[in-house]
């Protein structure tokens, strides 16, 4: 990726020395997409002013449809969840400098897994069921961007073509099967698979109208952030993804680490498709296609892959989603709206990476230890 | 509009979120005013699609004259959580108390989820889905027997093909789909046993290339008369039109887009329908939780006839409509096969419109090309 | 029945649903092939030809004339394009993920735009006959081609010679191959770039243009259904070579119309399989034709997706 990894001096600086360096790179890595989201906000607003819409009245009713109410918070929660896996597909095999793109498909796939498992698993307990559902969903989104990265290190097709190609694969193949193999008979006008048994559906957590995905999702952020920055294999992918060169030389498992980060993220997106299916859907259907897995990208490169800020950007893009309705309604936008300030909050992060380096203040003193 | 709506926006905004903090606890939203109706549409595509959601919207078009009603529209909202929680914003934040979720798909689970948090607030949805003791009493369905107006277009259709050979441009073979396929092919046979109706499938209800596609397909055949079930026949009705090809509408009127091939169409008629549910909650009547209706009931009605039909054509097509008016019409009925020469229905049996067989409909009679 | 075809239909709506279908694939894998021979990516090009559609649709509704519509969505293509080179340009700016970010900020303008010209009817592009002597409505059909589908083998044509013959054509080859050449020998790296990267965005605006002032000819959200996405795949399925680019959306073309002419002879079957069918065959021929560790033939060196 973007972000430069200098192995050999991290591996010998010690611990103590650099704590300035490390402050100092934190606070760049929080203050540039600061920056960035300030002049998207900006350009969105002129854009608006140039419509003759009040920029006050848009974000008003972003705050209030996204976050000034119980109702509205727990609306932004629930959009939030999905977008944390889906972000995690894209955000860890980018930590090996792979844009994958294929969350979607992946996501489709998994949760036309799941429901298949969940059907099988009729009769079972609960939690078995659920646990299978799991598992299948995993396998095949992880299995699929496994391929992604397969193809990539053993066959050499680039991973953002190969992802999109297999991303649309994917789709139809899941629509095949919801509307041939799997299809339920009963489903009639809008062709599904067989309802997963009651048992197996996730509830809500208690006292709040969001299920349980928002947990697994925010839980496998921490844990993925755990993997990618404090274990010796997250530390081999940062080398891979830093210069590949580098870690070929210092006789990295290349291909191992690009396929088995590529499946996590997979994996991720397939479980996504899951929580969809077990928590929304009660069944896979053409609604798990959805764009989900697009926004993912972007929640992926605005948190700049790191599995942990991903939480907060999730959380502020499932706020966005959550008010585009509100400023339909009322300020008589068209939906796309929504789509315009992505993708401007989008284009301003990206090109913000140019910033990295240029301001002093960020930078370590001359004599470093 | 009630005065509530026409301070500054940022009063509003503030005051809403009192209420919403409020309605959030599961406590109904209370109306602004006695007199006042807040009604909310959601569509699935854009309004104005010259399809499904064009019908739709024009419905809801004619009630906002109405006295004390306040409409909240939203489209291109995803079958998914998203339509749940475009219905509790506009239960929470704008205290709608009437909604229609107007696509198919909105209904399970989403439609029924959203119907049980909130008792208080009257749900109909679009389609035949709802049941008396599976489903909650503050929700229910309305629906047209559009497969008659296919039946027209068929009889129309009929008339003027001269190749003897129709074309139909489908989504997915699903029952209502599948009817409107059968009754179009059906009425255009009553005319002439010889017809065969061609159908192709694109798989999405909207899909413009492959609608372009597959029309110009049916086109190549040596198919004169073309109609179609997407949820927007613009594309199917224009590439028609530059093929020379004749149209028949469905779900709104695209006489415009044609000037020379539209014969008639299939159109809903929902203003009557949203008036009437408005009426019934504005007195406090007691709402239909199936409310269905066909050409009589001005449910749906048909395009007016264009340049090409033909003066047999338009008694035709008008006889039948008289007798569809008096109740009772079956088209589809015994003896009957399908098309593969398989019996379907016996003789003596007819399927009248308000049948509930015709809605797990699974067969494509004889005279159709294609399988599903 | 004498007018009908029968089986003969399929290669012929195969044949002619190549030349239909294919024509926007033509456009963006050409301006891509631009672009991606001067060692920059643009993965935004489905934005650009969403946004080139609704802008051709609009200008064709306001200025009535088609053509007028076409420029103008060249002239929004080469704007955006322009936007993607010039901030390609800063350093540390990941070209790949910006053409993602373009891509929706494109498709949120166009969409945003064009929400009040979904239902109006735009003046259309005329086709031109080329089966005048044929007594089969079918084949005229068929030989109806729109003057963009010659534009566009032109500009292949053009690009084919001009790389292999002229001296633009060489630098932008060098600055393709390798910056650092280039540099050495004094042509300006980023302003081929920019100006490569523009001229691609235009040609994707034209096929922008094709979809709604053509065909399918309409203008609303589903009008593309990736295949400005795809046609930058298929650049690299072509290696990179314009006419190889021309013979590529051709068969994507053909391919998008078997499903539904095969229907029409009754082969239903399965049919999401059948519109999946040419991208698993896009993946096959790049996962047979591509090795890893050794650069294909034609393929420009600075270009990100080959490092």
């Amino acid at each position: 990726m973007t972000e430069a990894v200098a192995p050999r001096a991290e591996i010998a600086a010690p611990a103590r020395g650099d704590l300035e360096v490390r402050l100092k790179r934190a606070a760049e890595a929080i203050v540039v997409p600061l920056v960035a989201l300030l002049a998207a906000t900006a350009l969105f607003s002129v854009f608006l002013l140039l419509l003759g819409k009040s920029p006050a009245d848009f974000f008003a009713l972003v705050a209030q449809g996204a976050f000034a109410s119980w109702f509205s918070l727990q609306n932004t929660l629930q959009r939030a969840a999905p977008l944390l896996l889906t972000a995690l597909c894209c955000a860890i095999p980018a930590r090996l400098g792979l844009v994958v793109i294929g969350g979607e498909g992946a996501l489709a796939l998994g949760g036309l897994a799941a429901a298949a498992a969940g059907i099988a698993m009729t009769g079972a307990g609960g939690t078995t069921a659920q646990l299978v559902m799991v598992g299948a969903s995993l396998v095949v989104g992880g299995a699929w961007i496994g391929l992604v990265g397969a193809l990539r290190h053993w066959r050499g097709i680039n991973e953002t073509i190969s992802s999109l190609i297999l991303s649309y694969i994917a789709i139809a193949l899941m629509n095949h099967f919801v509307e041939g193999p799997l299809k339920d008979p009963a489903s009639l006008n809008k062709p599904s698979t067989a309802a997963i048994p009651d048992v197996a559906a996730i509830g809500t957590i208690p006292g709040t109208d969001v299920h349980w995905g928002l947990v697994i999702g925010v839980g496998l952020c921490v844990v993925l952030w755990v993997l990618m920055s404090r274990t010796t294999f997250g530390f081999a992918a940062r080398i891979v993804g830093g210069n590949l060169r580098a870690a070929q030389l210092q006789g990295l498992p290349v291909g191992r680490l690009i396929l088995i980060a590529s499946a996590i993220g997979g994996a991720c997106a397939g479980l996504a498709g899951m929580i969809e299916v077990a928590a929304v859907h009660g069944r896979a259907n053409a609604s798990l296609v959805v764009g989900y897995g697009y926004t993912g990208i972007l929640v992926a490169f605005l948190a700049r892959h790191n599995p942990l800020a991903v939480i907060p950007v999730a959380i502020l893009f499932g706020g966005i989603v959550a008010s585009g309705g509100l400023i339909q309604r009322r300020m008589g936008l068209p939906d796309a709206t929504i789509l315009v300030l992505e993708g401007i909050v989008f284009v301003a992060i990206l090109v913000s990476d140019t910033l990295y380096g240029r301001w002093r203040i960020f930078q370590p003193r001359a004599t470093a230890p | 509009m009630s005065s509530q709506w026409t301070p500054g926006r940022r009063a509003v905004v503030k005051g809403l979120g009192a209420a919403a903090l409020t309605a959030g606890i599961g406590v109904s939203a209370r109306r602004a005013h006695a007199a006042d109706l807040v009604v909310g549409f959601i569509y699935v595509g854009p309004k104005d699609d010259y399809g499904y959601n064009q019908a739709h919207a024009e419905g809801a078009a004619a009630c906002k004259s109405m006295a004390g009603v306040k409409l909240v529209e939203e489209e291109n909202v995803a079958e998914t959580l998203d339509v749940q929680k475009t219905m509790e914003s506009m239960i929470n934040l704008d205290k709608a108390t009437l909604l229609f979720p107007t696509s198919f798909g909105y209904f399970d689970p989403h439609m029924l989820k959203v119907a049980e948090k909130y008792p208080k607030i009257q749900f109909r949805h679009a389609g035949g889905l709802w049941n008396e003791g599976k489903h909650p009493k503050n929700t229910g369905s309305y629906f047209g027997y559009i497969g008659m107006g296919q039946y027209l277009n068929g009889i129309v259709a009929g008339h003027t093909t001269k190749s003897k050979k129709l074309g139909f441009v489908a989504a997915k073979p699903i029952p209502q789909v599948l009817l409107n396929i059968n009754s179009f092919t059906m009425g255009a046979r009553a005319v002439d046993p010889a017809i065969r109706t061609q159908v192709i499938f694109t798989g999405e209800w909207s899909l413009p290339v492959k609608e372009a596609e597959a029309t110009n397909t049916l086109a190549d055949q040596g198919i004169d008369v073309v109609t179609c079930h997407v949820d927007g026949p613009k594309v199917v009705v224009e590439t028609a039109e530059r093929r020379g090809m004749m149209t028949c509408g469905y779900h709104a009127n695209q006489a415009k887009l044609a000037p020379k091939g539209y014969l008639t169409g299939a159109e809903w008629n929902w203003a009557n329908v949203y008036k009437s549910f408005i009426e019934a909650a504005q007195k406090g009547a007691p709402f239909g939780n199936f409310v269905r209706g066909g050409l009589a009931e001005g449910f749906i009605k048909t395009s007016p006839y264009g340049p090409a039909v033909g003066e047999t054509a338009r008694k035709h097509a008008d006889s039948v409509k008289a007798e569809i008016m008096k109740g009772g019409y079956a088209v589809i009925k015994g003896p009957l096969k399908d098309n593969k020469g398989k019996d379907l229905i016996a003789a003596g049996t007819a399927y009248v419109e308000t049948a509930i067989e015709l809605e797990s409909m699974n067969y494509l009679v004889e005279g159709v090309i294609g399988s599903i | 029945m004498s007018d009908a075809l029968g089986l003969w239909g399929v290669p012929l709506a195969v044949a002619s649903g190549a030349i239909r279908v294919g024509t926007p694939f033509l456009f963006v894998s050409i301006g891509e092939c631009l672009t991606e021979k001067s060692g920059r990516i643009n993965l935004g090009l489905e934005g650009t030809l969403v946004l080139g559609a609704a802008t051709g649709y609009a200008v064709s509704l306001h200025s009535g004339s088609p053509w007028i519509g076409v420029l103008a969505a060249g002239l929004v293509g080469a704007l955006f394009g322009a936007l993607h080179g010039y901030l390609c340009k800063l350093p540390r700016v990941n070209d790949i993920a910006l053409g993602i970010a373009m891509m929706l900020l494109g498709m949120g303008l166009a969409f945003f735009f064009g929400k009040p010209y979904i239902q109006p009817s735009a003046p259309m592009l005329p086709s031109i006959s080329l089966g005048f002597w044929s007594e089969s409505p079918q084949i005229r059909a068929a030989l109806e081609v729109n003057a963009l589908f010659f534009v566009g083998v032109a500009c292949a044509a053009a690009l084919w010679w001009a790389f292999a013959s002229t001296r633009a054509g060489l630098v932008v080859r060098i600055v393709g191959d390798s910056a650092d050449a280039a540099r050495a020998m004094g042509y300006p790296v980023d302003l081929v770039r920019f100006l490569a990267t523009a001229a691609g965005g235009f040609l994707a605006g034209l096929g922008g243009a094709y979809l709604s002032l053509y065909y399918p000819g309409s203008w609303n959200e589903r009008i593309s259904s990736g295949q400005g996405l795809m046609a930058v795949a298929l650049v690299i399925f072509a290696h990179w070579s314009p006419p190889r680019c021309l013979v590529a959306a051709l068969l994507f073309g053909g391919a998008g119309a078997l499903g539904p002419a095969l229907q029409a002879v009754g082969v239903s079957e399965g049919y999401y399989l059948f519109y999946a069918a040419p991208y698993v065959l896009t993946l096959l021929v790049m996962a047979v034709t591509v090795t890893p560790g050794r650069q294909l033939a034609g393929a420009p060196g600075e270009l990100s997706v080959q490092k």
